[in-house]
């Protein structure tokens, strides 16, 4: 069963998911990769505004390729997610609630997901194209030097996703592997 | 003599990079499929069933079907009785992957100081480029767009030759365990067993572009491969790292001859994506 899931996400439905479920996403979400991850945390630490809001919101971790006339964005699938974890919890404590992306997260990132009743959703790595049909709007909202790396703000709708790490820290990374493992270790 | 103008050249990895971007072989899709098929668990299923979606998707819109659209990597051997004119052939290959990737809406993914700046350089240069030579008058092209989440997870291991067979199939499944869902599974695995520190990581890029099914002629090696495969899918690893049968698609090995004092064994991931062409010029 697909259970169909609309954004801005409270946070109790996000709390409420399991890892292993199956979603779909519908609304709005902030992209964001290694560079503008690196000048979020830096315009927190010198106080000053950030360019988007954070509350209750959903970050997307994703270049996308750029978008041939016509369409609202390229190929748009999930980048690795590790790279993102030594910013991820300054980001949870100021109320993100939802990530997108792939792999798994630090032990620190879990720990904040499970103080802030956050959650983390995989997309599948390299249904690039497939994903792009399921993203209606695309606008880039701030460093537009950084490319592909820019913050856009995205309209998904019925984004394909599944929940990876849950808000009690379970990891389908673990438990999945677990049940379909027939070697000696 | 053969005579050929290095715009041939050009125009050939041009072509060769906007197709492998957009469509995926007939080997590969056609083991996915059978992934799919085989496939139990409804979370892997549900991934495989996106991922086999997406070449549909990538041909109807034109997209690329990954928006890493990789370093690209050109293996150029040329006949030793070809020569090259109207200008430089290193700079030809790099134009046409400029072209290509400028043409196809491909993200540009290259910079230019790996560990200062790390400024993109904005067309997907430089390329990289193996040079090598044959006998005759002919040249083949083969190109490979590597996509950075499975480069990233590749491996070298410097083993000792006493580690034998199963040294080398250890640092095969180590590779694919601590890689996990990263390279985006289900995988193709190149492994190059010897030569020297460059020899084997070239051997294991250039076994990643090897036809899906088909194993080593030499049947030590053809057994190794299969062996490594059934290991690696015992891992539970499985389509995107979710858990499920499928983790590798195939596995190819090749060797060179070493030295006394060693074995290196590379370890190549190349993820589901895996982009690869050869053409004649
Ligand atoms: S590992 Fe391959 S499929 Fe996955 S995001 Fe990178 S290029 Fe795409």
């Amino acid at each position: 069963m697909i259970r169909e899931l609309t954004l801005p996400l409270a946070r109790d439905e996000a709390a409420s998911l399991r890892a292993g479920d199956l979603v779909t996403l519908t609304g709005p979400v902030y992209t964001a990769r290694d560079a503008a991850h690196k000048r979020l945390i830096a315009l927190m630490e010198e106080g000053k505004e950030l360019p988007l809001p954070l509350l209750n919101q959903t970050l997307y971790y994703v270049g996308p390729s750029p978008a041939p006339p016509g369409l609202p964005i390229g190929s748009a699938g999930p980048t690795t997610s590790y790279r993102m974890d030594s910013y991820t919890p300054a980001l949870l404590d100021a109320g993100l609630v939802g990530m997108i992306g792939k792999g798994a997260r630090s032990p620190a990132v879990v720990e904040a997901m499970i103080r802030n009743r956050a959650v983390y959703f995989g997309a599948i790595g390299g249904a690039a194209a497939l994903l792009a049909r399921s993203i209606q709007s695309a606008e880039v909202i701030a460093f537009p030097d950084l490319g592909t790396e820019a913050i856009r703000l995205l309209t998904l709708s019925r984004f394909p996703a599944i929940v990876l790490i849950d808000s009690l820290g379970s990891s389908l990374y673990k438990t999945g592997p677990a049940q379909y493992r027939s070697e000696e270790l | 003599m053969r005579e050929l103008p290095v715009s041939a050249v050009r125009d050939a990895v041009r072509r060769l990079f906007l197709d492998i971007n957009r469509k995926i072989g007939p080997d590969v899709e056609a083991a996915m499929r059978s992934a799919l098929e085989k496939e139990i668990s409804p979370a892997a299923r549900y991934a495989l069933t996106q991922l086999t979606d997406n070449y549909a998707a990538a041909e109807e819109t034109g997209l690329p079907l990954c928006q890493d659209t990789g370093m690209a990597i050109c293996f150029l051997t040329v006949g030793q009785d070809v020569h090259f004119t109207g200008g430089d052939l290193n700079e030809a290959v790099q134009q046409g992957v400029r072209e290509a990737y400028e043409e196809g809406y491909f993200r540009k993914s290259i910079v230019e100081d790996p560990l200062f700046e790390r400024k993109n350089t904005g067309d997907n240069c430089p390329a990289v480029l193996h040079l090598s030579m044959e006998p005759g008058e002919s040249v083949r092209l083969m190109g490979i767009a590597k996509g950075f989440g499975s480069e990233n997870m590749s491996r070298i291991f410097m083993l000792p030759p006493a580690a034998g067979e199963e040294g080398v199939l250890n640092a095969i499944v180590i590779a694919v365990r601590e890689a996990g869902p990263n390279p985006c599974p289900p995988i193709v695995v190149g492994v190059g067993i010897g030569g020297d520190f460059e020899i084997a990581p070239l051997l294991a890029k250039r076994a990643t572009a090897r036809p899906l099914g088909v194993h080593h002629p030499d049947p030590r090696y053809a057994a190794l491969e299969q062996t490594a495969l059934d290991r690696i899918n015992r891992t539970g690893i499985g389509a995107a790292g979710i858990g499920g049968l499928t983790t590798a698609l195939w596995v190819s090995a090749e060797y060179a001859p070493t030295h006394i004092a060693g074995m290196p064994v590379a370890v190549c991931i190349c993820c589901h994506a895996s982009r690869h062409g050869e053409i004649a010029i």
